[in-house]
């Protein structure tokens, strides 16, 4: 059933780069990812931790625990549901083409299947290797159909990703390497208990833990290993920039969920510079993350450049709550980490969509947007207040969880103070998105965006999927929290 | 099932060489790609025979062959590489043809290309032999068998003077870096009164005295190799040598001639390693030619125009790769598998990736009259099959996971990680980087431009398949290598273990 769940995009994709089948297939291919993920949904057992649904092959190494695997846990199947609810949207925000459209769709699925595979994947080997095949057609897509600078962004992005899945790979075999010789093995499900066993003494902790943290975080756009995010994201084609940003960049996250925090814990609390503990240097960079960046993003003038700030300011709250190492923090961040995936990508879906009608998304050159096009100024707004963080959507409940895991009674006197300081973000965010909010939507329409015309009817449902899911997730939190917490709770034992 | 003795298979080789020549020699027809066609057909053969290999006899009597030849897993691996490396220079050789045609004296297309497609044959016994070589007589022979095929090869566009400059400076350095092994095989023999390799390996451990003789043995043998799999600062002849050879026999020298020369350095190197007192300082060496073959092979790669030097300098960092898990061969404690198993499941992948390289580029420097990565602009129009190989091929390089390179990458870096070599670590990370960026170059020039030339290019049947088949191995084995580690591991390489 999963392996099904991965082939469905890989076929489309394989078909559509043979040349047969148009667009309606890869439509097709996402509303059936999608329906399948819901299926899952459903018929999991949310009460049980571990993995279901598993399916796998016999070792392929001589003597080595490594294999085809796939299973799903709660963290999991709430990130392929992220994944298979951008991919629809992307699908539909798919630009018209003259030549070349199965090239363009077949690689957007194949990134679509790069973060499936990576989700579903129980095998560590399969979990890296899927992430880094969706490197290739991001390549492609930026630098053949990105705008502005896309081939000076295409390149930054596949070196910065490249070198950073290299350091991740050293660090991934820097940790098996520091688990006793008999238990070395690639399956997540038997690391997972070998995690929750100490098998590490602490000292031997700290390098895996800076080479997963530096690799995980270059994939993250975690400062000071971001600079290559807000450029790509800009250039890239609006399914591109949904999916990379909504999607595979979760991706660093989920690692870090489920392998550097119940493998490493100690290590956060080891002295590495002076009296400063490895998750002081977590926070200091976070911290620049929601600060720095953030002051960054204020200062942006263009609609493309200030979504791609935020979305790597936004990270800065993600690691705050895994920084935070108890389950509040901790289980609003993985929240957030799917909340900040659909907002980020309604966001990217929105100004694609502006872009296509304008050309330029310059603030000066664009405003009264919502008068000819209510709908996208709707739907902005929902992903943009969702972004802030306004109550009523999945964001504010994540991001008030991460701040109470941040003041949680066992926190140092630095975490408390960068919890405090990382409040400060949100005005931040609030300063920028609702200046952008108005600067496009609001005031007098210029003379082009009055004859703008608004989504057809196909996109408008697929985007509206985006901040729907998000006002679910705001109202019943819980309901979401309720797959995460079995696995979370795991991974703190 | 009858069983072969594993010596057939070069027999067989040498025998269709022969008959193939004397056949070429009393023919009249000018068209000599039956000839291909034939070779072609008798390597798979041979190649499927090779499965069907006897075992070495328990007891070896004094004068038989078993005395300087193995039959071993890792020899039947190293054969099968040469015999389908040479399957794929063959056909490439077919699409080479109407280039080669110009760069020859003769009247019509065709007319003297006979040996072009037979003397790979030879070097395929050659490398065969040196796969099975346990003595160092042997291994010299069959060392030389290859490269004086080569030579001829690489100079066999007699009308392109790059391809005669690069001929000489093959025959010179070649000869230079034979003067080096021959002179070290002396001090070797010198020093033991033993020629085979496990004889020499007890009589080095229990040799009291200067520690010096041994070490220097040891570097004449590390230069004259080191020329061979172009390993830093032995690496100057390998970028004009690979630009002037006609293209096939480019992706000959280059997987070929290194799998030889890699396999060949496994088995001397073990001797060497038995000897503790100087284990550390022959670890030193190579480290040290290890690191600065990664840096300048894939430092280098960068700037280039030509994918022909380009490919040659990759090559160079490949071999900084393999060497790297080499150097690290003292860490004792197999994570995955021995060093020996990862430079051979390194030199396969090598060899899959590098021969759809070549093979495209073949076709396209036939269909575009350049080698420059400028001649691949816009090949996604003009031929989206070649187009998507070149990508496959070159995101295999550069070592993309459920590729089979990436597997060769993970397990040199998985032994660089054991051996705790921190310093090698950073260079490898910083020279993936650096892979990423030449090896996309290709890419981005495939996709993002737009071509020169519009004509689309036709790909022949035979080449059609041969490329598929590549395309289809390098995806099977980035998700499934246990067939060629495994059928490496039936005889584990004894450096692994005489490392312990």
């Amino acid at each position: 059933m999963l392996t099904t769940l991965l082939l469905i995009p890989i076929v489309t994709a394989a078909a559509l780069f043979l040349g047969f089948g148009n667009r309606t297939w890869a439509k097709g291919s996402a509303l059936l990812q999608l329906a399948l993920t819901l299926a899952l949904w459903f018929r999991y057992d949310q009460a049980k931790a571990g993995y279901q649904f598993i399916f796998e092959t016999n070792p392929l190494f001589p003597g080595v625990d490594l294999r085809y695997s796939v299973g799903v846990d709660g963290l999991s199947l709430v990130m392929l549901l992220l994944t298979a609810l951008v991919t629809v949207t992307a699908v539909w925000f798919l630009p018209q083409l003259e030549k070349r459209a199965n090239l363009f769709d077949g690689s957007v699925l194949l990134i679509s299947a790069g973060a499936t595979g990576a989700f579903l994947a129980k095998d560590l080997f399969f979990f890296y290797a899927f992430h880094e095949l969706a490197l290739v057609p991001t390549f492609l897509l930026i630098g053949l159909f990105g705008s502005g600078e896309r081939q000076a962004a295409a390149w930054k992005i596949t070196i910065y990703l490249g070198v950073g899945s290299i350091v991740l790979l050293a660090g991934l075999v820097d940790l098996l390497m520091a688990l006793p010789v008999s238990s070395r093995t690639f399956d997540l499900q038997a690391l997972q208990q070998l995690g929750a066993a100490h098998m590490i003494p602490a000292a031997a902790q700290i390098r895996p833990w800076f080479l997963l943290t530096i690799g995980f975080g270059t994939l993250i756009s975690l400062f000071p290993f971001h600079s290559w995010a807000a450029p790509a994201y800009a250039s890239a084609p609006t399914p591109v920039a949904m999916l990379h940003s909504g999607v595979l960049k979760k991706f660093g996250l989920y690692g870090m969920v489920r392998l550097v925090l119940p493998f490493l814990p100690d290590a956060f609390h080891q002295p590495v510079w002076g009296n400063y503990t490895a998750q002081d240097l977590l926070l200091i960079a976070l911290l620049g993350n929601i600060l720095y960046v953030g002051l960054v993003t204020i200062s942006q003038r263009k609609l493309d450049f200030m979504i791609g700030y935020s979305s790597v300011m936004h990270m800065g709250y993600i690691f705050l709550g895994l920084a935070s190492l108890n389950l509040a923090g901790l289980s609003g961040a993985c929240l957030l980490m799917f909340a900040h995936g659909l907002s980020v990508a309604a966001l990217f879906a929105v100004s694609g969509a502006l872009r296509d009608r304008e050309g330029s998304l310059n603030f000066d050159k664009l405003g009264g947007a919502s008068k000819s096009v209510p709908f996208l100024g709707i739907c902005f707004a929902m992903a943009a207040f969702a972004s802030i963080g306004l109550p009523g959507f999945a964001n504010f409940a994540s991001e008030t969880m991460v701040f109470f895991g941040g003041f949680s009674p066992g926190a140092t006197s630095f975490q408390k103070t960068a919890t405090i300081l990382a409040l400060w973000g949100v005005v931040i965010s609030a300063v920028y998105m609702l200046r952008a909010y108005k600067a496009v939507f609001l005031g007098q329409p210029t003379a082009s965006s009055a004859k703008w015309t608004d989504l057809a009817g196909g996109a408008r449902f697929a985007l509206a999927l985006l901040p729907l899911t998000l006002l679910l997730g705001g109202v019943f939190p819980r309901y979401f929290l309720s797959y995460l917490k079995p696995t979370l709770e795991a991974t703190l034992r | 099932m009858p069983m072969f003795p594993p010596i057939s298979l070069e027999i067989l080789v040498l025998a269709l060489g022969f008959i193939l020549l004397l056949a070429e020699s009393f023919s009249n027809s000018t068209n000599k790609r039956g000839l291909a066609h034939i070779a072609i057909f008798c390597l798979g053969w041979i190649f499927a025979i090779s499965f069907f290999t006897a075992s070495a006899p328990a007891t070896v009597a004094p004068g038989s062959y078993w005395n300087f030849y193995s039959g071993d897993g890792v020899s039947l691996v190293f054969k099968r590489i040469a015999l389908l490396t040479t399957i794929g220079v063959l056909v490439l050789a077919l699409d080479y043809e109407a280039a080669l045609a110009k760069l020859l004296p003769s009247a019509h297309v065709g007319a003297g290309t006979g040996e072009f497609y037979i003397l790979p044959l030879f070097t395929c016994a050659g490398l065969m032999l040196m796969a099975s070589a346990v003595d160092l007589v042997m291994a010299f022979a069959a060392l030389e068998l290859v490269t004086i095929s080569f030579y001829v090869l690489v100079a066999y566009a007699r009308r392109s003077h790059a391809s005669l400059e690069a001929g000489v400076k093959y025959l010179i350095l070649g000869a230079l870096s034979t003067g080096f092994i021959v002179y070290g095989v002396t001090w070797i023999f010198g020093l033991t009164g033993e020629t085979h390799f496990t004889k020499v390996a007890e009589k080095l451990a229990h040799l009291r005295g200067d520690d010096t003789a041994i070490l220097f043995a040891f570097l004449l043998i590390l230069v004259g190799l080191g020329f061979k799999v172009a390993a830093v600062p032995f690496q100057s002849w390998v970028p004009d040598v690979y630009e002037g050879a006609p293209t096939p026999v480019t992706a000959f020298l280059s997987v070929g001639s290194k799998a030889a020369g890699f396999l060949l350095f496994l088995r001397v190197l073990e001797p060497f390693l038995g000897v503790h007192s100087i284990l550390p300082k022959v670890l030193q060496v190579l480290a040290l030619v290890a690191g600065a073959t990664l840096i300048f092979g894939n430092l280098a790669a960068m700037p280039q125009n030509s994918l022909k030097r380009l490919l040659a300098y990759s090559s160079i960092g490949h071999a900084g790769y393999l060497l790297t898990a080499i150097a690290c061969i003292g860490a004792g404690g197999g994570l995955l598998l021995g060093v020996g198993a990862t430079v051979g499941y390194y030199l396969f992948a090598y060899m899959l990736m590098t021969l759809l390289a070549f093979a495209v580029l073949t076709l396209v420097s036939v269909n575009s009259k350049g080698e420059d990565i400028q001649h691949f602009n816009g090949l996604s129009k003009r031929s989206p099959f070649l187009a998507f190989a070149m990508v496959v091929a070159m995101s295999s390089l550069a070592g993309v996971p459920l590729t089979a390179g990436f597997y060769g990458k993970f397990l040199v870096f998985a032994q660089i990680i054991q051996a705790h070599h921190w310093v090698l670590l950073s260079l490898g990370v910083i020279t993936v980087g650096a892979g990423f960026y030449y090896y996309f170059r290709v890419v981005a020039a495939m996709y993002w431009h737009d071509p020169q030339e519009t004509a689309p290019i036709s790909v022949a049947p035979l080449s059609k398949i041969t490329i598929s088949l590549l395309i289809a191995s390098i995806f099977y084995f980035g998700i499934n290598p246990n067939p060629v580690l495994s059928a490496l591991r039936t005889s584990a390489p004894s450096v692994a273990a005489a490392a312990h």
